[in-house]
């Protein structure tokens, strides 16, 4: 099970503040590839008229002719890299979550991922990140689209420290990836030296009063709501699950037998997302009330971040009123004689 | 090209059309029109022009197909067991539960299929890419691509066209089975490509047009299309959807035909056994 | 002066004021980046929509009878609220809300949102289809005085989803849709010929079965008489291609590829209003 690595002392919280700085994600995603393609020539960079959004423009001068900006075409690009990895290449093809997912799901799931090819596709900014761009450019439900291709595994850094990690596995790994990624400031949750496995998700924090299980940005608003709860006593056992697919059932069971009760917190709409994956796990092999942070039945709008969180019902305050109701109605795993 | 290989390029089409008829006609039903339309292309590639190794599939300066109309798989799949990839009585199980041939391309299902396709328009990206990787990998391996008219609808087609022109990228030849008819009938009623040439000249291709069903022509303008290093090649071929196949030439709606008559089915057979036979017997006589 | 002059003359100094208004929002208004450069390489053109062309009414969005517009390149919405706004459909003050939250004017056209729009845009590509869409059933209603224009960023036609609908407008007879090519020679990333250049552009769109029309993209009367015969050209649909530079009526936003999308500083405002002011004096000398 991925954990905090040991060196840390005393209570997680203050850790994790000491480590309080923002890093932009796209220096860090520029610097891990250009680090994977110096070390392996099969590292291809794709995108489609968003270089210098994704921070890839010293990639793009550093290795020109492994840089393929196709323009405005991401249908045409998603092809092009399940093609290219049929040669052997390992392609990284981004664009904004919105268009990766809506855009090219036919390709993406037949060219690729009907095809066994080995393709890493990149969305940034995820839901409400968008921000100014409004609905149009928001991928609220990226994840829910792409998770019908049966073979993705479909994973959400939080920050820097996590994305390089998960950068290295992915290309390591045969098979087809979608990465759901900040692209700016992002805060640094994890030390370094911490330990990251796909398919695994990490404890941020214990605690048997209820489970909140968060990944991306939402892991920040998480840890905020976590230190609301515990100054009314509550404690709540963090969970970032930032792999979507495959789940980390064995951590989710754990912590709804040992808490009763399970919030699931994303920046993706609440009918297709995280929490749908969550539940439809519990539901099956452990019911428990399972309360939804994220975005509801609605289209995006444009906004600065906290205004969005607010207007989305996705702030720290949020999280905690969902977590009390699921409180209310928990059943303690002594009842199903554990 | 001698006489003589023509001979056997006209033969090995015959033979291919032969497999997919009985292919097709072993399951019941099929993609015979877009299927029968690019046999002769089929031969030329697969008996001359690939290079390609079925006892060495992975071999590093192999050429590379994709057929991004991809319903006329079983074409496809009666060149490729012809050339070695399978045994032929495979071709028996078209469909059939647990395949190895689906009734559109599958590189995870079938050997010697090198890229997925099935969903109109997205061959060409991938058929792109693979021969783009020759720019990262080294090598001068060609993609051969073959779309059909009515797929030329797709937007994704002209994407492919507009980017592989800006890479120029000359080891990608692609092939317009150009047939005039679509699912729903002739493509002049549904949506008329017009002066095809045009399109592809204003996107700075290399552009031939020729007779779809000649192996001489076929095999001269692919060779035109080789010799030339700055440019993607398109090859727009007339052809007659369902060409070579009587029931198909003779139905207007002949881009999925049932085949419930034994009988006719077995006179068909026969007829397409002695076009082979005529044309063995020519060639004996070269 | 004549009529025509004094027409040019009205247009070109409304230019102007668009220009004001997207400098106004670059600089103060409440919802961040703007996307100014893409804008103002387009303000002639939708100033001669909205106050020539074009027949809308402010007080009625919604006049069946009306011309149709779509900014199918929805990033360049600053300059089309500025028309909207100028011609009446909501008050300019209403402006410097564009893209806060809450607003009627949100990060890309918002159909059911602002008053005056026609279509939702924002993911490139997609505006051509709906317009045909709409002129398809324009033509099904006997409206057959009015035409759908579509306004498309030259980037823009790298989208296979463009050509789709380059592909059928024609086969389907559909001469009331007309597409104006913003053709200012760069995308997000740099300029287009490094990208993915569209050489021959004219040729293309012929090609595919277009009457084509090429336009100096800031030569009013150049543009109001292309837009005229386009307005008046029956049998096909109309691709105007015009010429443009992105960021053009401010020096230091002209061919800079940096106004993409950004935000200006006060002094930045100030430079850019006063070479506005000196643009109405130009034109009201006739050297303009």
């Amino acid at each position: 099970m991925g954990d905090i690595s040991s060196g840390m002392e005393g209570n997680v919280m203050a850790v994790l503040a000491k480590k309080n700085e923002s890093v932009e994600m796209r220096k860090i995603y520029c610097q891990t590839m250009m680090e994977m393609a110096k070390e392996d020539k099969r590292v291809i960079a794709l995108d489609c008229d968003l270089t210098s959004p994704i921070g890839m423009t010293e990639f793009g001068n550093t290795f020109p002719d492994r840089m393929i900006n196709c323009g405005i075409m991401e249908a045409n690009m998603a092809g092009i890299a399940a093609g290219m990895s049929a040669r052997g290449c390992i392609p990284f093809a981004h664009t904004f979550a919105c268009f990766q997912s809506r855009k090219c799901i036919d390709q993406i799931f037949l060219s690729a991922g009907f095809a066994d090819l080995n393709v890493k596709y990149i969305g940034s900014d995820p839901g409400i990140l968008a921000l100014y761009n409004g609905a149009s450019h928001m991928g609220l439900e990226d994840m829910g689209i792409l998770i019908n291709v049966p073979n993705m595994t479909l994973v959400e850094p939080c920050d820097a420290v996590m994305l390089e990690s998960v950068l290295h596995q992915v290309k390591d790994s045969y098979g087809i990836f979608y990465i759901r990624m900040n692209r700016k400031n992002a805060k640094t949750i994890y030390d370094p030296s911490t330990k990251f496995e796909i398919g695994k998700g990490l404890i941020l924090q214990e605690g048997n009063d209820v489970t909140l299980i968060a990944s991306g940005m939402m892991v920040e608003q998480t840890l905020e709501a976590a230190k609301l709860l515990a100054a009314e006593g509550v404690q709540a056992r963090i969970i970032d699950m930032f792999t979507w697919r495959p789940l980390d059932e064995e951590l989710v069971l754990n912590a709804a037998r040992e808490t009763g009760g399970v919030v699931t917190i994303e920046n993706h709409r609440i009918a297709t997302g995280l929490g749908s994956a969550v539940t439809n796990l519990l539901s099956k092999k452990y019911p428990v009330p399972v309360g939804r942070i994220g975005i509801g039945d609605v289209y995006g709008e444009v906004g600065v971040l906290p205004d969005l969180l607010e207007r989305f019902f996705m702030t720290p305050q949020d999280i905690v009123s969902e977590a009390k109701a699921v409180m209310q109605i928990r059943i303690r795993g002594e009842r199903f004689g554990s | 090209m001698n006489k003589k290989k023509v001979k056997e390029l006209e033969m090995l089409a015959a033979q291919i059309r032969l497999e997919t008829f009985k292919e097709l006609t072993s399951l019941g039903f099929g993609h015979v029109g877009g299927a029968m339309s690019i046999v002769d292309l089929l031969a030329v590639l697969y008996g001359e022009v690939m290079n390609i190794d079925p006892a060495d599939q992975d071999m590093e300066e192999r050429d590379y197909l994709a057929l991004s109309k991809g319903h006329a798989g079983p074409a496809l799949y009666a060149a490729l067991a012809i050339k070695g990839y399978f045994p032929i009585e495979m071709l028996k199980t078209l469909n059939q539960k647990r395949t190895m041939l689906p009734s559109h391309c599958s590189r995870v299902h079938t050997p010697g299929v090198d890229l997925t396709t099935g969903s109109l328009g997205q061959g060409i990206s991938t058929g792109i890419g693979a021969a783009l990787a020759s720019k990262v990998l080294g090598g001068d391996n060609y993609c051969y691509c073959i779309i059909g008219d009515g797929e030329c609808d797709e937007g994704q087609i002209w994407e492919g066209v507009l980017f592989a022109a800006h890479q120029k990228l000359h080891n990608f030849v692609l092939f317009v089975d150009y047939n005039k008819k679509q699912l729903d009938g002739d493509i002049s009623t549904i949506c008329a490509l017009d002066n095809i040439e045009d399109k592809f000249n204003a996107f700075n291709w290399h552009t031939q047009r020729i007779d779809g069903h000649n192996a001489e022509a076929i095999w001269e303008a692919i060779t035109t299309a080789k010799n030339q290093n700055d440019k993607p090649s398109v090859i727009i071929l007339d052809t007659v959807k369902g060409k070579g196949c009587e029931p198909a030439e003779k139905e207007a709606a002949n881009h999925h035909m049932m085949f419930p008559d034994n009988k006719a089915n077995e006179k068909e057979q026969q007829r397409l056994e002695q076009v082979w036979e005529t044309l063995a017997v020519e060639w004996r006589a070269m | 002066m004549s009529v025509l002059d004094h027409e040019l003359r009205k247009l070109k100094k409304m230019a102007v004021q668009i220009r004001r208004d997207i400098v106004e929002v670059t600089a103060h208004g409440k919802g961040g980046g703007i996307h100014a450069g893409p804008a103002l390489s387009a303000v002639e053109l939708v100033t001669a929509l909205y106050f020539n062309i074009m027949q809308v009414r402010a007080d009625d969005p919604h006049w069946a009878d009306r011309d149709r517009f779509i900014l199918s390149k929805g990033h360049a919405y600053a300059v089309l609220y500025s028309a909207l706004a100028e011609k009446g459909f909501f008050e300019r003050e209403e402006l410097l809300t564009s893209r806060a939250i809450n607003s009627r004017l949100q990060g890309h056209p918002s159909y059911k949102k602002t008053p005056g729009l026609d279509m939702t845009s924002g993911s490139l590509g997609n505006g051509p289809a709906c317009g045909m869409g709409i002129a398809m059933a324009m033509k099904k209603q006997n409206i057959v005085h009015r035409k759908v224009y579509v306004m498309l960023g030259d980037g823009e036609c790298q989208e296979g989803m463009v050509w789709e609908t380059a592909m059928a407008a024609p086969n389907k007879g559909i001469d009331n849709l007309v597409v104006i090519i913003d053709h200012n020679h760069y995308q997000s990333c740099g300029a287009l010929d490094e990208i993915m250049p569209l050489y021959p552009l004219a040729d293309k769109w012929k090609a595919f079965g277009w009457h084509v029309m090429e336009v100096n993209g800031h030569d009013m009367q150049d543009i109001i008489s292309k837009l005229s015969a386009a307005k008046e050209f029956c049998g096909r649909p109309v691709c105007v291609i015009a010429h443009t530079v992105k960021g053009k009526g401010i020096s230091f936003m002209e061919h800079n590829n940096k106004w993409h999308n950004g935000v200006c500083t006060e002094e930045q405002y100030v430079q850019a209003m006063k070479e506005l002011d000196a643009q109405v004096e130009a034109i009201d000398a006739g050297l303009m």
